[in-house]
């Protein structure tokens, strides 16, 4: 039997600050289909090795494989234009209208994305079409990282690349907008990459939780067997954070009612 | 304040010569500041070098700069030829240009480096090229900020362009500089209203295109944009259409260095010349040191220069050999080295002298330096600052044996005011000033020839000097302007009353002559 290709392959991956190792000797398979969320500390290298798949980041050592082939070897603006990719920064052309915005990847390409199209990516995202017309600083931050989403899948990519996307947004809009991150990863059949610092919103939205450590990865679970106690020290300690909170907040429900 | 409009409607040319002049250093400035802003944003190294050597040539005072360009172009004629223009507008267009880099390249880097972050990541993430990030995100986003840049840049351009009248390039700092020299504050004011009017409609415009930029209000930058461009163009179309009509006969263009006796002698000449069917251009205000190359190069046709001046500036002698034998000696000269020739002398000196008060000289019996040095040890002398140090004070002391009982420092205004108050017996003047017929002075004679003669004389440029035609128009004026013609005529221009134009006083003179 030969299998499809992995939707994405890190083969001993490395990147180097110095003496520093961000990113040491990483080696990780990513089936097509898994939601995975890369989680870590500040400086546990989990960005670092998100960027090294569209090489905004270039690894000293190893390779990257997207859906079998070596990412260095494919023309950059190429790469770029197939991956999803959504921003800490959202990053959204303050120049550009939200239409402008959610067609330039296939702009670069030489496509132009008819406005029907752009209506609805923005109904995907869960925004009225006539935003289209909007430049994005008319936007809330919410309404911004939606179009940054929207941006991402213009290019109906396969692979969608999140680096801490929900950081800047406030805790209602941030559960709104993961949860519907989420139904579009399965209503599209894409496989993500999510980087984030936040336990709880790895084991509530990812089917796959990476653990990060000074460059290597020390836990690669499923959200429940972490919950179960397996993955780890590190990885544990991540997880007692969200799981004591809940419990807090549980014990304060029942007293409440008492 | 008399003709203050009539001067202010007459500036269309220097106008026009301005606007493009200005047009064209900024056009330059940014051409060169926009691809090393980009450059710059690339590399840290750059960006230093580039802003540091901005920054130093801003701190070149305007005047330097555009009198530096005249040395550099000189010696780039040996990669260029002898067709590189040294004066006009070339060394004018260089020297603004590099003048408007500064706040262009400036505000272009710190717009760059001032984008945020998360956008330019975005821009690669999105699978930009290089290129496209530029075009796309990196221009328009710095956009209104480079602009802000070029609209400082085009204000400072349009006040210096002012300068370049000093090297020979139309501007509207002619009739700034010519009325300086004349005191004509009609001249002076017309010419700074009309400049500053121009930079403040720049201002304007541009700044209609950086709000436009800025707003993303196609309607603004376009317009400000095409504003522009007519004002260009109308002031190219003033420029060449006599040119285009076929109204192309050759003008003569004459040189002045900037006092009034230049500017009425260059008006002399001109006229002689426009009766003989010549059109004629005027290049007032010239430094110095630049005429003669201006005439031996053919960037003017014709200049006045003195036999002094030529002998220790041009030629680097301190000797004194005498009147005639220093003549002969600049006009063979003026062949070997040159292809421009010494028409003649006009038949006056503009030469230092000493000159005292008629009543003062009778009553003490001098009419010569010799007669000055018996009685010196009870007088006081009176000079400008600059005189005492001179070589010609130091050979008339010695030749004579000149001993003041007093030596007095004054500016030249003050220098006759203390003549007239006995505050100095005697003063050193220029023989062809107007206060010496005005103030009834005498100017002592100088048997011994102690001071060097500083002859008047036409030197024609190498195209004008085979031109038989020109030069029979000239013949008349040669040898027949004697020092008290030419003290009437320049005391009409430089009197405080009944102020007479150059071009006035130059006809009083042909008149006077017998033209």
């Amino acid at each position: 039997m030969n299998p499809a290709p992995a939707a994405l392959e890190f083969d001993r991956v490395g990147r180097f600050y110095g003496s520093i190792r961000a990113v040491d000797e990483v080696s990780l398979t990513i089936a097509p289909g898994e939601f995975v969320a890369l989680v870590g500390a500040s400086g546990s290298g989990k960005s670092t090795l998100l960027k090294t798949v569209n090489r905004l980041v270039v690894p000293a050592a190893g390779r990257v494989l997207f859906e079998g082939e070596d990412t260095a070897s494919l023309p950059l603006a190429a790469l770029r234009r197939k991956l999803g990719y959504v921003f800490q920064g959202i990053g959204l052309f303050p120049h550009m209208s939200v239409g402008e915005n959610i067609a330039i990847g296939p702009r670069l390409a030489g496509e132009r994305l008819p406005p029907a199209r752009i209506a609805q990516l923005l109904e995907l995202v869960e925004l009225e079409p006539d935003m289209a017309a909007r430049l994005p600083e008319a936007l809330s931050g919410g309404q911004r990282q939606r179009v940054g989403v929207a941006r991402a899948l213009a290019g109906e990519p396969h692979l969608l690349l999140m680096d801490e996307p929900f950081g800047a947004l406030d805790p209602i809009t941030r559960a709104a907008l993961g949860h519907k991150v989420r139904e579009l990863h399965d209503d599209l059949a894409l496989t993500t990459v999510m980087v984030t610092h936040d336990m709880a919103e790895a084991l509530l939205l990812a089917s796959r939780v990476l653990v990060m450590e000074a460059g290597r990865i020390v836990a690669d679970e499923a959200p429940h067997a972490l919950l179960a106690g397996r993955g780890g020290e590190v990885a544990q300690g991540l997880v007692a954070v969200p799981r004591d909170q809940a419990g807090r907040l549980a014990q304060m429900t029942s007293e409440g009612a008492a | 304040m008399n003709g203050f409009w009539p001067i202010l409607l007459g500036l269309g040319d220097a106008l026009a010569a301005h606007v493009l002049l200005s047009a064209a250093a900024i056009g330059l400035g940014i051409a060169m500041a926009l691809p090393l802003a980009v450059w710059a944003s690339r590399s840290e190294t750059v960006a230093r070098v580039a802003l540091g050597f901005a920054s130093l040539v801003q701190t070149i005072p305007a005047l330097a700069l555009l009198a530096l360009f005249f040395p550099i172009l000189l010696s780039l004629r040996a990669v260029f030829g002898e067709g590189l223009p040294t004066l006009g507008f070339l060394p004018a267009l260089l020297a603004l240009a590099l003048y408007a880099l500064l706040p262009i390249l400036r505000n272009a880097v710190t717009a760059q480096a001032n984008l945020d972050p998360g956008v330019i990541e975005a821009a690669d993430g999105v699978g930009m090229s290089q290129w496209q990030k530029l075009r796309l995100v990196e221009a328009p986003l710095a956009a209104p900020f480079v602009m802000a840049g070029i609209r400082t840049a085009a204000v400072w351009t349009i006040g210096a362009a002012t300068l370049s009248t000093t090297i020979g390039q139309q501007s509207l700092g002619d009739p700034i500089f010519a009325g300086l020299q004349t005191q004509n504050w009609a001249l002076v004011l017309a010419g700074c209203l009309a400049s500053a009017g121009l930079a403040l409609s720049a201002d304007l415009l541009l700044g209609l295109i950086e709000r436009g930029f800025a707003q993303r209000r196609r309607v603004l930058w376009l317009g400000g944009m095409v504003a522009v461009l007519l004002g260009i163009a109308a002031a190219l179309a003033a420029q060449f259409a006599p040119a285009l009509r076929g109204d192309t006969r050759d003008t003569v263009v004459i040189g002045a260095k900037s006092f009034s006796e230049q500017y009425i002698l260059a008006r002399l000449i001109g006229q002689q010349l426009e009766q003989a069917g010549y059109a004629v251009e005027y290049r007032d205000g010239l430094g110095s040191a630049v005429v003669h190359s201006a005439v031996t190069t053919g960037a003017i046709d014709i200049a006045i220069d003195y036999t002094g001046t030529l002998w220790t500036n041009q030629m680097g002698r301190e000797d004194n050999p005498g009147r005639e034998a220093m003549y002969e000696a600049i006009v063979a000269w003026t062949r070997d080295t040159s292809e421009a020739r010494i028409l003649g002398r006009l038949g006056f000196e503009n030469a230092y002298a000493f000159a005292m008060r008629e009543d003062r000289a009778e009553e003490l019996g001098v009419r010569s330096l010799a007669d000055l040095a018996r009685v010196a040890p009870r007088l006081t002398v009176g000079g400008d600052p600059e005189f005492f140090e001179r070589p010609e004070w130091v050979a008339v002391r010695e030749a004579y044996g000149l001993d003041f009982a007093r030596q007095r420092n004054f500016s030249p205004t003050f220098m006759y005011n203390a003549l007239r108050s006995g505050g100095a017996d005697a003063i050193s003047a220029y023989t062809s000033d107007g206060r010496i017929a005005a103030d009834r002075l005498v100017v002592l004679e100088d048997p011994l020839e102690a001071l060097p003669s500083y002859d008047a004389l036409i030197l024609l440029g190498p195209e004008a000097q085979t031109d038989a035609k020109l030069v029979a128009a000239l013949d008349p004026l040669l040898g027949a302007i004697d020092v008290e013609a030419m003290r009437e005529a320049n005391l009409e221009v430089d009197r405080m009353e009944d102020k007479r134009s150059p071009a006035e006083a130059a006809r009083a003179l042909a008149e006077r002559i017998g033209l």
